[in-house]
């Protein structure tokens, strides 16, 4: 095990998989000369060479339709988005070309291939740049959407991810590129998380925090802070929301009866919309109070720093929500 | 009808046909043969079509079905001079690209119909026709939506180190679209093995190109630096010799190339739009299908060489005519697709954790 | 400005009305105030008043008609006021007003000691069962319930709107349930009672309890009273009497007598609250009268103070008007213990069924002469048999029957009773 940065674990994950499958290939805006715009690809260029690490112009939609494409005939491309909040351009490419692909071609074209790069909220970026796309992507069938959180994760998804038939949009924490992990060691064999498979960052046994993405850390911070009170919650990270883990959302409401989505994105049609519906069809009789979500606020991000503050979901605002499923407040 | 006139013209010219015979069995240096095939080829691309429109006015045939009657030529002269392993991908008018890069028209026909026997199992429909075997990437149902996964198709080749080639069709609207300038830049950029194919038809629907461009068809890839052409898309000679000549300097590494192929629609933009009306007149439909039928340019043309008689043109049209008929008979006799069929070719993959589709139980 | 007559919660228990009869008809000039019409609840047949003046536009429900609380049956409007938005609009809004009005009408009752007493008022007062007898449970209560065997209603709930939720379920699981108390009116002072805390053994014995036989493990103590001396002391009082014309009956003696002992026995004297045990210091007796359609039990209030011929006089009176269903709510709530006396239908002795929130209710058999045997002989005395049913949450056997002894030598030592 070594610690090592979400960043540098990314950037393992591709140099593996690019080492270990010669049709995989990466493009999107800065990825090569300049390293990548938060270097996830530092390094790559030199190791792999200009034919199979590429700048490409500023046109989202174009080089995201020429992944498809290419994946299209067996290539893998890793298409990076600067960051999901350019990514709009592109969605009618991620969305009508890579996702229903296979469907339509009656299953004779599959588009195997990662659209990535950050989304979330960062810091006074304002709000065109700090915007939470999971939804969007989240919601065409067809399409596969991964979260990691944590260093660990984000390596052993990313390879993942590119080994899977489908297309998968595999979206980084903005915040976390600096975050620390221990990851295992590339000598240690192939480190490889299956999508689908959510891991419980915390166990208690009296409220349910389920989150995914940059978010589970302010979950695992707001447990800490319960646990002064004397609650105990379990914080399961998704990891994967298409596939989801439906089975641990499941296991963690049974065993706790009560639940509370905590989500980067706006409330309307988030993902906890989703969570709350699988949980009310499906775990109902184990309600014990109707789940709550905590999500950014229903504004497009503000600039100003107290009111960004304001908008974000918070430590705060999920501990009231905990105790409010817990009725204690 | 186009069959009405083809019919007439035929008579016309009946009477001085026996007298040219023995003369030079060759035409622009496409043999007799090759001439008849194109032709027939041509005429089984009209009768097909001809078929869906009947398939459709009865409900055999539902959704969005857009004819490719009067652009035959640009069909087979693009896709002719391509070889087997070549790619071509088009916009949702893409039955006869289908026929042309080798899909047999009874599964064509009976994925207009919807049916288990059609090529995408019926899922696809009119729009959606794929060969991926073929190398026939597809029909796309948006605007401009397959020219950067030409691009992509046409980088897999370079990145392979390949010698193939692949063709692009759209439509003339289509050049206004985003994709359009960001693939061709692309293109030109990374000397992708692409050659797109504006099918100019004059009408984005039911817009005038000049309406909604300033500069004509031909001027609009200017700006990436993808080299133009332009071509009488109804004359199918002069269609095939372009594309063959741009087929061996894309293939010889030149990077991508760009046709205006000049052509008409003689039907509406789909089986639900007026073939004329507020955008161009009854008058003008007609003038273009006497003036310019591209199954007329050849017929003609290959009468005046004496390289075809009238029996054999009638027995082209009856042998294509069965063709078309086994073909709808073909997708009337195949059985709609099973209901198990609903979910499967949504993903490539089901993974062994989690949850793919959210509904299944309820279906 | 039109005034809306609602079917109102004339019993604390009333979850609907049946109007009996009209007393103002369509067009009569009305004064806030004035008897509109006679309901019947599930206890008696009461007043509905007038909320406010004006002409009594519009009769919504003809009489024989029924309506749950809080129902739109009237409206009290101006003269020539067009009234028929307001109507259709109050019947779109309709449910909301009566789940408030029968909020109110729980608020008014005597909650059950809370815990959770940070909790909002709003919240304690809001109905556990709302008129449409739907539970506000979350899913899991629900099942959790249904899996103990436990009555949703009879669960106090501590969430939301009184939202019955897991630990509610867990907590009346750990106590032993009770359908739910009903405490009908509120208590006259603190000092009129005393909470005794449950200790963890009796916690432990409500919950085997219950487990054992029904929401209220009964038990039944029965006495058999010698009557001789009871009868001359009647005889006697009632001569002194004569001149009044005035009788007192047997029942009104035991009634007597069973408010002496209770106040001797403030243990019997008590109701079960699910979590505490309230002992009484004031003994309020509830004697039960059958009616027409069924049983009332009127109230005697501080019974043990009261004189044998007030007592009579007030049992006469109540009964009288039980029967015409005339008794107003606070006549026929709040006993502390209640007596059912069915000997003068011949009944040798019976067992009667506890009236929650009480722990008690003594059934009184016939007075009759009967062979006993005395010292080794067979003698003939006037005997009457008394089953006392007790809550055992609440009153323990030996409790039972020290009680029935301290009753027994007040009926056959009636003098005593002076010492």
């Amino acid at each position: 095990m070594a610690t090592i940065t979400y960043r540098e674990a990314l950037n393992q994950a591709l140099q593996e998989e690019m080492e270990r499958d010669e049709s995989v290939f990466l493009m999107g805006e800065e990825v090569a000369e300049y390293d990548g715009a938060y270097k996830v690809t530092k390094g790559l260029l030199d190791e792999f060479g200009d034919r199979r690490v590429v700048d490409s112009p500023i046109s989202e939609l174009g080089f995201a339709g020429l992944g498809v494409g290419a994946a299209m005939v067996g290539l893998r491309p890793v298409i990076e988005f600067m960051t999901f909040n350019f990514a709009f351009l592109a969605l009618d490419q991620v969305i009508n070309s890579a996702a229903k692909m296979y469907y339509m071609s009656g299953g004779q074209i599959p588009v195997p291939m990662v659209f990535r790069g950050p989304t979330g909220a960062a810091l006074q970026l304002a709000a065109q740049h700090s915007h939470a796309c999971d939804t969007y992507y989240a919601h065409a069938p067809g399409l596969k959407l991964v979260r990691p959180a944590t260093p660990a994760d984000a390596k052993g998804l990313l390879k993942a991810s590119i080994r899977d038939e489908d297309p998968v949009v595999f979206m980084e924490g903005e915040m976390l590129y600096n975050l620390k992990g221990e990851v295992p060691d590339p000598e240690d064999g192939d480190f490889v998380i299956p999508l689908g498979v959510a891991d419980l960052k915390r166990e208690g046994d009296d409220v349910s925090i389920i989150t995914h993405g940059s978010t589970v850390h302010l979950a695992l911070q707001a447990a800490k802070k319960l646990e002064k009170d004397g609650i105990e919650a379990d914080v399961l990270d998704l990891r994967s929301l298409r596939p989801l883990d439906v089975d641990a959302i499941l296991e963690t409401v049974r065993k706790t009866n009560r639940a509370v989505y905590l989500e980067e994105g706006w409330p309307y049609v988030g993902i906890g919309s989703q969570i709350v519906a699988t949980i009310q069809e499906e775990a109902f009789d184990h309600l014990d109070a109707p789940v709550l979500r905590v999500c950014q606020a229903d504004v497009p991000m503000p600039y100003a720093k107290n009111l960004e503050q304001k908008a974000k979901p918070s430590v705060d605002l999920l501990i009231d929500a905990c105790n409010r499923v817990l009725y204690r407040s | 009808m186009a069959e009405t006139q083809t019919k007439k013209s035929k008579k016309d010219k009946a009477g001085t046909k026996s007298s040219n015979a023995g003369k030079e069995e060759s035409l622009e240096g496409f043999s007799k043969e090759e001439l008849h095939s194109f032709l027939r080829e041509m005429l089984l691309y009209r009768r097909f079509e001809e078929k869906a429109e009947e398939a459709y006015a009865i409900g055999k045939i539902g959704g969005f079905c857009h004819l490719h009657i009067g652009q035959e030529a640009v069909a087979l002269g693009f896709i002719g001079p391509l070889r087997e392993d070549d790619y071509v991908f088009t916009s949702y008018r893409d039955h006869t690209q289908g026929l042309a890069k080798g899909l047999k028209s009874g599964p064509v026909m009976a994925e207009l119909y919807g049916r288990e026997g059609g090529v995408s199992g019926g899922k696809g429909g009119s729009m959606h026709i794929f060969g991926a075997e073929l190398g026939f990437m597809g029909g796309h149902g948006i605007v401009g939506g397959q020219i950067p996964l030409a691009a992509g198709v046409g980088w897999a080749i370079r990145y392979r180190g390949e010698d193939r080639v692949c063709l692009c069709y759209l439509g003339d609207a289509a050049v206004n679209q985003g994709a359009f300038h960001e693939a061709l830049n692309m293109s030109a950029v990374w000397k992708l093995p692409v050659i797109y194919v504006v099918e100019n038809n004059e009408y984005g629907m039911g817009t005038h190109f000049e309406r909604v461009s300033a500069l004509p068809v031909v001027d609009r890839a200017l700006g990436t630096g993808v080299p133009a052409h332009s071509v009488d898309g109804q004359d199918l000679i002069a269609t095939w010799k372009l594309m063959d000549e741009l087929v061996g300097k894309v293939r010889s590494g030149e990077g991508p190339q760009y046709v205006d192929a000049r052509t008409y629609r003689f039907k509406g933009h789909s089986m639900s739009d007026p073939v004329h009306g507020v955008y161009r007149t009854k008058d003008e439909v007609e003038e273009k299908k006497k003036s310019d039928d591209p199954i007329i340019v050849l017929r003609d043309r290959l009468f005046d060489a004496d390289l075809l008689t009238e029996e054999e043109l009638n027995a082209m049209d009856a042998d294509v005519m069965e063709e078309v008929d086994e073909a709808a008979e073909f997708a009337e006799n195949s059985p709609f697709p099973a209901e198990e069929e609903l979910y499967t070719h949504t993903y490539a993959e089901i993974n062994e954790h989690g949850r793919l589709f959210f509904d299944r139980r309820d279906r | 400005m039109a005034t809306k007559v609602h079917m109102e919660a004339l019993s604390p228990t009333m979850e609907e009305g049946q109007v009996v009869k009209w007393l103002k008809s369509e067009g009569d000039k009305v004064a806030s105030g004035d008897v509109l019409a006679e309901i019947e609840t599930d206890k008696a047949t009461m007043e509905l008043v007038a909320r406010g003046e004006g002409i009594l536009q519009k009769i919504l429900l003809e009489e024989g008609g029924t309506a749950a609380v809080g129902a739109l049956i009237g409206v009290i409007g101006e003269d020539g006021e067009d009234l028929s938005d307001f109507v259709a609009e109050e019947e779109e809004d309709d449910a909301p007003s009566a789940e408030a009005e029968s909020a109110e009408t729980e608020a008014s009752a005597e909650p059950a000691p809370d815990e959770d007493a940070e909790e909002s008022a709003e919240e304690r007062e809001a109905p556990r069962a709302e008129r449409d007898g739907r539970v506000k449970a979350s899913p899991l209560a629900r099942r959790l319930a249904e899996e103990e065997g436990l009555d949703l209603s009879s669960i106090e709930g501590s969430g939301p709107g009184g939202r019955v939720v897991k630990r509610d379920v867990e907590k009346a699981v750990d106590e032993g349930v009770t359908p739910a108390p009903s405490p009908t009116t509120a208590p006259d002072s603190e000092e009129d009672y005393v909470d005794v805390s449950l200790s963890q053994m009796r916690k432990t014995i409500a919950k085997r309890l219950v487990e054992s036989i029904g929401p209220i493990p009964h038990f039944f103590l029965t006495v058999d009273v010698d009557m001789s001396r009871t009868v001359q002391a009647r005889a006697r009082i009632n001569k002194q009497l004569e001149k009044d014309g005035f009788k007192v009956s047997f029942n009104d003696i035991v009634l007597k007598a069973t408010a002496m002992a209770l106040r001797k026995h403030p243990e019997c004297n008590a109701h079960w609250l699910g979590d505490a045990v309230r002992q009484f210091n004031r003994v309020h007796l509830a004697v039960a009268v059958a009616i027409e359609d069924g049983l009332i039990t009127p109230v005697v209030r501080d019974a043990d103070r009261k004189g044998l011929v007030e007592i009579s006089t007030e049992v006469r009176e109540l009964a009288g008007r039980a029967r015409e269903k005339k008794l107003k709510p606070e006549e026929y709530s709040g006993g502390t213990f209640s007596v059912s006396n069915l000997g003068m239908f011949g009944v040798e002795d019976f067992t009667a069924v506890i009236n929650p929130p009480e722990a008690g209710i003594l059934a009184v058999g016939a007075l009759e002469e009967r062979a006993v045997v005395k010292d080794g002989e067979v003698v003939v005395e006037p005997r009457m048999k008394i089953t006392m049913s007790c809550d055992h949450r609440v009153i323990d056997g030996a409790l039972g029957a020290q009680f029935l002894q301290t009753l027994t030598g007040i009926l056959e030592e009636p003098l005593a009773a002076l010492i």
